[in-house]
């Protein structure tokens, strides 16, 4: 809660300081004192994960960016002398392809949990939509960052995803052209690439603060969703949750160490260990993982103007999702019809990234696996527009708790912390 | 009556069997799985045999090198850390053996009187000269194939080290019938669509080696295999230790951070 600043500065220094700029002001009320709920599980810790992920991906890119050199017939061989040649250059480039891996994972989870918690519903509104777009321009970023290397799924993949505004009718071909500042996917468009590969993370940065802002305005969401009532609710950020996050962030570090070391080219294709051709088009040009399943949505589209609208529509989709959840209780914990809708959503997004990573024509056990993605792309709109809002109305949710202390103290001994 | 039944029945029949006689000679020709090569090198703690690196160098070099390139291996990398393990002078011998192409000499020619590209000893600091001048050359040279560049091969192909072994080690087959193998091309199911442009590279004793082993095309497929593992993955073994270092540092700090943990919720639940 953004309530009264509990800094008192403790030196004259830290007092003229307070003054004049009261930044550690700033630091103490919102990384030290800040009230937050006791309750938060391990899911509330992807938060900070996250923004180790961002830190780190901008501490090697710029490392990667003094190496790599942004040009058609250079960027292939300056990407292997950085694993080669440079010194500790393989880890350095390995920690930032597989970081991008392991950014979005953090990612997919930060914002499941947040549509199972409610984190999205009032007063919170705002919090989620600056982090749709914090996602957006992860999506931009990490498309850029995997044209650099111009090895060949980056070459044609830049081509299929800058062809998609082709689509666009009338004026489609000219966004195209101007897109790649050329007639076709070339020097011009790689530099612009690296250029706003370089940018956007510092965007992305900025729109972190406001998303943090936002978020300590309200205060965090909890896995009751219920509000905070009283100081018996909340513990200071520090040190319960800075250690509690340090502990999830080590073993998420584990996870992130082992592909970096022992399986660096896991989420990688081996397609773009082949300098990019144009004269020749891989068999089957797959985007990376986490864009599977809007890939998967483009291709179940038959039509290509109506695959980009509902590709794009999936993402605007999440823009109205305050608006869209009618209940008046945030949790699923208290939602048993939402959860089980919630979980099929799930599934339904794993089923699309399955399906994306596939070729058309594929089936699994004789079912095509074309009417898998247009069924699972169907559910994805009706989750959203037209179940949620239909189960916010007719669900009888669960009896909620009193309150925070309540629920994890019991009755008694939170009668007695009072 | 019977006659109208018949004939439906005549090409009903043939309705039916006409796509299972087209599915019969159009055979699926996606490539075979790999077959596993058992190399030294696989698994968390694997390094690369030194001996098989030496030898699948001689195999490259004396085989594969007539027609693929190996661009980004410096002479240097040869007595690398992690690598084949050769001897700086040896490196520096086996670079003298390669022609570079010159720079231009005192009267700016990069030609002598005949008309042929000066050359000069290689060098440790000079790469793996390329076998053609240029694409169209090598082209030119195997009939409009592209012999691929061998540096990265094993990282740009689904199945690595196993893949290149199961190609060099899958000629000499039956193809089943009804696949007619191109003109020009042979048969090698490990490859995608079946047809390959390479002629069979290994035969037995392709190759002497000096330490004894008997060169049978499994072992030469295995050691050129793993020499161009090591070509693909050069700072394996570094990445390998330096990574069992960081995972038990991190192991331990997060049991440090979990003890941390437990005592600061300790009187909290």
């Amino acid at each position: 809660m953004s309530g009264p600043s509990t800094y008192t500065p403790k030196s004259g220094f830290e007092k003229w300081i307070d003054q004049r700029l009261p930044l550690p002001r700033l630091m103490h009320d919102t990384m030290q004192t800040f009230p937050t709920p006791r309750n938060l599980n391990i899911w509330y810790t992807f938060g900070g994960i996250l923004t180790f992920c961002l830190g780190v991906q901008i501490l090697t890119g710029i490392v990667l960016a003094m190496h790599y050199v942004a040009n058609a017939g250079l960027a292939f061989d300056s990407v292997e002398a950085i694993m080669r040649d440079v010194n500790y250059g393989w880890l350095i480039r390995y920690i930032h392809s597989n970081g991008a891996s392991m950014f979005f994972l953090a990612v997919y989870i930060h914002m499941f949990r947040g549509l199972y918690y409610g984190s999205y519903k009032a007063p919170r509104e705002l919090i989620w939509i600056i982090g749709v777009l914090i996602y957006l321009l992860m999506m931009a970023t990490a498309f850029f960052g995997y044209v650099l290397p111009w090895g060949q799924m980056s070459f044609w993949g830049a081509t299929v995803i800058t062809n998609l505004f082709s689509a666009i009718p009338v004026i489609g071909s000219h966004i195209a052209t101007w897109l790649w500042g050329d007639f076709a996917v070339g020097d011009a468009t790689l530099n612009r690439f690296f250029s706003l590969h370089y940018l956007l993370p510092f965007i992305i940065a900025g729109v972190v603060g406001l998303h943090i802002w936002a978020l300590h305005v309200p205060g965090n969401n909890n896995p009751l969703g219920i509000d905070v009532k009283s100081p018996q609710d909340t513990v200071p950020f520090h040190p319960y949750y800075t250690v509690k996050d340090a502990f999830y962030l080590c073993l998420f570090v584990v996870v992130f160490a082992a592909f970096v070391f022992y399986a660096p080219n896991f989420f990688g294709n081996p397609d773009n260990y082949q300098q990019a051709n144009p004269l020749v088009t891989p068999p089957d040009i797959v985007p990376e993982w986490y864009l599977l399943p809007f890939y998967a949505m483009l291709r179940s589209i038959p039509n290509k103007l109506m695959g980009v609208i509902v590709m794009g529509g999936a993402i605007v989709t999440l823009f109205f999702l305050p608006w869209l959840d009618t209940s008046r209780v945030r949790s699923c914990r208290f939602r048993p019809l939402m959860k089980q809708f919630f979980w099929a959503f799930a599934v339904a997004c794993v089923i699309l990234g399955y399906c994306g990573a596939q070729s058309v024509d594929a089936s699994v056990a004789g079912v095509p696996l074309l009417w898998v993605a247009r069924l699972a792309t169907l559910y994805y709109f009706l989750f959203f527009w037209i179940l949620m809002p239909i189960i916010g109305l007719i669900e009888t949710p669960k009896k909620l708790p009193a309150s925070i202390a309540q629920s994890v103290l019991g009755d008694t001994a939170a009668a007695a912390a009072e | 009556m019977r006659l109208a039944l018949r004939f439906t029945l005549a090409v009903g029949l043939t309705a039916l069997a006409l796509p299972a006689l087209a599915q019969e000679t159009t055979i699926d020709t996606k490539r075979l799985p790999v077959k596993d090569g058992h190399f030294e090198f696989e698994g968390p703690f694997g390094t690369y045999d030194r001996a098989a690196l030496q030898r699948g160098f001689q195999v490259y070099k004396e085989v594969c090198a007539a027609c693929h390139g190996l661009n980004h291996i410096a002479f240097h990398n040869l007595d690398e850390e992690g690598g084949p393990g050769f001897t700086e002078a040896q490196a520096k011998a086996i670079a003298a053996g390669y022609k570079i192409p010159a720079d231009p000499n005192d009267k700016g020619e990069i030609t002598d009187d005949k008309g042929n590209r000066l050359t000069r000893p290689g060098i440790l600091a000079d790469k793996f000269p390329s076998p053609y001048p240029n694409e169209e050359a090598a082209r030119a040279n195997n009939s409009g194939s592209l012999p691929p560049d061998l540096s990265m091969i094993e990282k740009a192909r689904e199945g690595g080290s196993d893949y290149v072994f199961s190609i060099l080690t899958g000629f000499h087959m039956t193809p089943p019938k009804g696949f007619k193998v191109t003109e020009g091309k042979y048969y090698n199911p490990y490859f995608e669509g079946w047809n390959i442009s390479m002629p069979p590279p290994l035969v037995a004793n392709a190759v002497t080696y000096s330490d004894g082993t008997k060169a049978t095309i499994e072992q030469e497929a295995h050691d050129v295999a793993t020499f161009l593992a090591w070509a693909s993955d050069p700072k394996m073994e570094e990445r390998k230790r330096t990574g069992f270092g960081v995972l038990v540092f991190l192991v331990v700090l997060s049991g440090v951070l979990f003890a941390a943990y437990r005592k600061v919720w300790a009187e909290m639940h």
